[in-house]
């Protein structure tokens, strides 16, 4: 998506020279304080020592969550994937019940939602979105991508579907039938991609390998020979 | 959802604590516009539907959480399917794509005709 840069929720416009280069999927503070801070940064200091103050929870809670957030990244919901690949009775339950299928391979639900996985098929193909806010599969995913969290995603994915999926790279043929689940009350979504052919020799780590994150959104297939050549 | 088992019909349930929507039944969203906190996106107010899933756990109404208030307002989510062209008069793709959105009880109300 081409409005990447217009509405990040952490500052990066500003213009120092430090030449980090990983991708900015987390949130978090600037490297070096040069600057002042913003209006919400001062708003969530200001609460959270509020919050310490009054022993409503303590600096180590704050610090755990932390790790319970770095611990969470698409890789986790790649294993799910490539589990469900090769374990046909594991693939049933998890689509009967996303979460406790999760919860199988030790991964917890610390936000209390509940997940419904969904399955593309040559005839189905599923896309996800969060029309009221960012609501995402954070226990399985980690963070969104910033493009998931801005409005012209939010509001085109459920209005012209295909036309986003073109933007992505990836043509939905009229005849496959395209659901779009909207993801604003407690219930997470995570889509099961189809197993791109010519991977019947992989083994499950190989397999969760080639699992991307946009491919459990659904904004595109998972790809094996682009990975091959 | 699993075929019913033989149940005792001499057991009465509280009032909200089953289910009131079924898979296949013809709903209607509402088109109420509470103040505070709501997860019921406004382009779909209105718009008629059918119950694909019942939420097995059920959650408390976040209208009522929004001002700290849990108590017994705990109760179920369905997952409606619409047709896209039944929201967009104007929608551009094939007639059988489709809008998939968790609502809770509140929202709801049975279609007269299904």
């Amino acid at each position: 998506m081409s409005d990447h840069d217009s509405s990040h929720d952490h500052d990066h416009d500003h213009d120092h020279d430090h030449d980090h280069d990983h991708d900015h999927d987390h949130p978090h503070a600037p490297i070096t304080a040069d600057e002042k801070p913003g209006y919400y940064d001062v708003m969530e200091t200001a609460v959270r020592e509020l919050l310490v103050e009054r022993k409503l929870f303590g600096a180590d809670e704050i610090r755990r969550q932390i790790e319970v957030l770095d611990s969470r990244t698409p890789a986790l919901g790649a294993k799910v994937v490539a589990r469900a690949w090769t374990d046909p009775d594991f693939k049933s339950r998890l689509l009967a019940n996303g979460r406790s299928g999760c919860e199988e391979m030790g991964i917890t639900f610390y936000d209390d939602t509940q997940l419904i996985v969904l399955e593309n098929t040559p005839d189905v193909h599923n896309l996800i979105v969060c029309t009221l806010c960012s609501c995402y599969p954070r226990p399985v995913l980690g963070l969104p991508p910033d493009w998931y969290k801005l409005k012209p995603y939010r509001a085109r994915a459920v209005y012209e579907p295909r036309a986003v999926l073109e933007e992505f790279g990836t043509h939905i043929p009229d005849d496959v039938e395209i659901r779009v689940s909207d993801s604003t009350a407690v219930i997470r979504y995570l889509v099961l991609p189809m197993r791109p052919k010519g991977t019947e020799a992989l083994s499950e780590q190989q397999l969760a390998d080639l699992v991307t994150r946009d491919a459990m959104i659904g904004v595109i297939p998972v790809s094996y020979l682009k990975e091959a050549a | 959802m699993e075929a019913t088992p033989q149940l005792i019909d001499s057991v009465v349930p509280a009032l909200g604590e089953l289910p009131v929507f079924f898979v296949g039944d013809a709903v209607n969203i509402l088109t109420r516009s509470p103040i505070g906190h709501y997860r019921m996106p406004t382009y779909l107010r209105g718009k008629s539907g059918t119950i694909e899933k019942v939420i097995g756990t059920k959650a408390v109404d976040n209208e009522e959480e929004g001002y700290g208030r849990n108590a017994g307002s705990k109760g179920h989510y369905y997952r409606v399917a619409i047709p896209m062209t039944q929201i967009w008069p104007d929608y551009i793709g094939s007639p059988n794509d489709g809008l998939r959105i968790e609502i809770f009880e509140n929202w709801l109300e049975r279609a007269s005709h299904v």
